[in-house]
């Protein structure tokens, strides 16, 4: 397979479907309106479904109904869009179905703007919707790995019956970069995933076998249950949290002077910062998750090692991620913030003068 | 090798095109590449600009602040990225639209009258084309051959007489670029 050149948006979308996704409801926003006109376009050539549906509640709840039914769905959205999507992912979550939800992340609060920022990172990794519940989280932060993003979230979707949101920014969504594509999965495999499906799932052959019929359901009025239900979600993310984390290391070695902790396109303008100061006789370590739920926090521990001094976090916000860097560092180490809001993006000369004033 | 690249203008006059094909050519190339736009309600009617990198390694961030080749197609894209070209870095410019120019010395301008030339080919669409044939003669970035082989894949069948153009535009940006 060829490189091609593509947009984030556009790449997401075409891998999604590569990976089996048939069915994708949303409603359009920048800046991910490329990721919903290109779904537009294919799902009907591949003999999927594609709607635009009339708000981002309705498109989330048409995602709860055809998880239900046990195939391949998404929906994609931005910022505020996503906020309007919180209390269906609450009740897919506490369902216990699987589907995909992408958030190209734009500048906030309210409306905001429309350029890069990861201010959902709270939002994504620590609730967003009401109840005890988790999503798993992956950050991209090139168009390969967005791309490659697709057909992980479906699958750990799938294998935990879990909402899975790929939680990318407006940068990655509007840049074009060479992207390889997973060859598409072919009928037949996707088939035999809606079989896996019919132990749990609303399906045709269960017609006329009342006895045996499932539920899809969010609502548990016996607290009895519900703390059942509840305690037995909480044993699954358990299970993920030990077994689904990734991250990456970066110039990480046992003589770091100190290890930066970035996520997504924020971590690529941190790592041209530090991979100058490092040929400048620096030993700066760089830490980017790729899970933020689960969170690397061992992982991270790990890497802050003997003659580290000091860790220091860049992100689009205000400071987000860094309580998660604080637990993994558990004040060994002091923990530095530096961040741009509202859609300013940092450069790495900006980056490389904090890290300087730190020596 | 690692070369940023700014393309800017007004939007709607091809310089997300310039950086795209700067980018295509080199991932033909075997490079690394990426393409960063401007986007937002500033590309109606006011600046568009694109980052664009071409590069051996692995990219690590993709926003060019010092570029090390701006191709401005107004003035307000000299005024406003002329002054972060990398010292010894390369100005295109187009004199018909930017009639200031830029006065810095220490970097090299080549400029031409884009659209007299684009009409005198025959085709105002191979504007971009000499603008990226001008880059091509002054610099290393991307091969002649590569936007051949891409412009052929796209035009061939489509429109023969625009793809002739199209090369007659990138030599003669080639020709004013060596100058």
């Amino acid at each position: 397979m060829s490189k091609v050149l593509m947009k984030g948006n556009e790449a997401v979308a075409k891998a999604a479907i590569n990976a089996g996704c048939r069915l994708y409801f949303a409603y359009p926003i920048t800046p991910q309106s490329e990721l919903i006109e290109y779904m537009a376009k294919m799902m009907p050539t591949v003999g999927g479904t594609f709607l635009q549906a009339e708000s981002e509640v309705s498109a989330i709840n048409m995602v709860y109904g055809a998880a239900g039914a046990g195939k391949r769905v998404m929906t994609t959205s931005s910022s505020p869009g996503i906020s309007l999507k919180a209390e269906g992912m609450s009740y897919i979550a506490g369902a216990e179905l699987p589907c995909v939800i992408i958030n190209v992340q734009r500048g906030g609060p309210g409306l905001g703007d429309i350029q890069p920022a990861q201010g959902d990172y709270f939002q994504a990794t620590k609730g967003g919707g009401h109840g005890d519940y988790h999503l798993i989280v992956l950050a991209p932060s090139s168009v390969q790995e967005f791309a490659d993003m697709a057909s992980e979230a479906f699958d750990l979707a799938d294998k935990y019956r879990n909402p899975v949101m790929i939680l990318a920014d407006g940068m990655l969504g509007q840049m074009m970069e060479p992207v390889e594509f997973k060859p598409a999965v072919t009928e037949e495999e996707m088939e035999a995933m809606g079989h896996q499906h019919e132990s749990w799932c609303i399906h045709p052959n269960q017609d006329g076998d009342l006895k045996h019929h499932h539920e899809i359901n969010s609502l548990e009025i016996d607290p009895v249950v519900l703390e059942k239900h509840v305690n037995q979600l909480y044993e699954k993310y358990a299970r993920i949290e030990a077994n689904e984390t990734r991250h990456e290391l970066h110039n990480i070695n046992d003589d770091n002077e100190m290890v930066v902790v970035a996520f997504g396109t924020a971590s690529r303008i941190v790592r041209s910062a530090v991979d100058e100061l490092n040929t400048e006789g620096r030993n700066i370590g760089l830490f980017r998750p790729i899970t933020v739920w689960p969170y690397p926090y061992e992982e991270l521990a790990k890497c802050i090692g003997p003659k580290v001094k000091q860790v220091y976090v860049f992100e689009l916000n205000t400071g987000q991620m860094v309580e998660d860097v604080k637990l993994a560092v558990n004040g060994k180490v002091p923990v530095h913030f530096w961040g741009r809001v509202g859609g300013m993006v940092f450069t790495p000369e900006q980056i490389k003068e904090k890290l300087q004033a730190c020596f | 090798m690692k070369k940023e690249i700014i393309c800017a203008g007004f939007g709607g006059q091809g310089v997300l095109t310039i950086g795209r094909f700067i980018a295509q050519a080199g991932m033909r190339e075997g490079k690394h590449v990426s393409w960063l736009p401007s986007y937002g309600p500033e590309m109606r009617g006011g600046t568009a600009n694109v980052s664009a990198v071409v590069s051996d390694q692995p990219i690590a961030s993709p926003i060019v602040s010092t570029p090390d080749i701006l191709v401005a197609l107004n003035q307000p894209s000299i005024d406003k990225f002329g002054p972060q070209i990398r010292p010894g870095g390369v100005l295109v410019y187009d004199t018909g639209m930017c009639p200031k120019g830029c006065d810095r010395t220490d970097i090299q301008i080549i400029s031409a009258p884009l659209t007299e030339l684009a009409q005198e080919i025959g085709s105002m669409r191979v504007l971009n084309m000499i603008a990226i044939g001008m880059v091509i003669g002054r610099t290393n970035v991307i091969k002649y051959e590569s936007m051949e082989e891409d412009l052929t894949s796209y035009l061939k069948d489509r429109d023969p007489d625009l793809l002739e153009k199209n090369l007659i535009a990138i030599k003669k940006g080639m020709e004013l670029g060596k100058a």
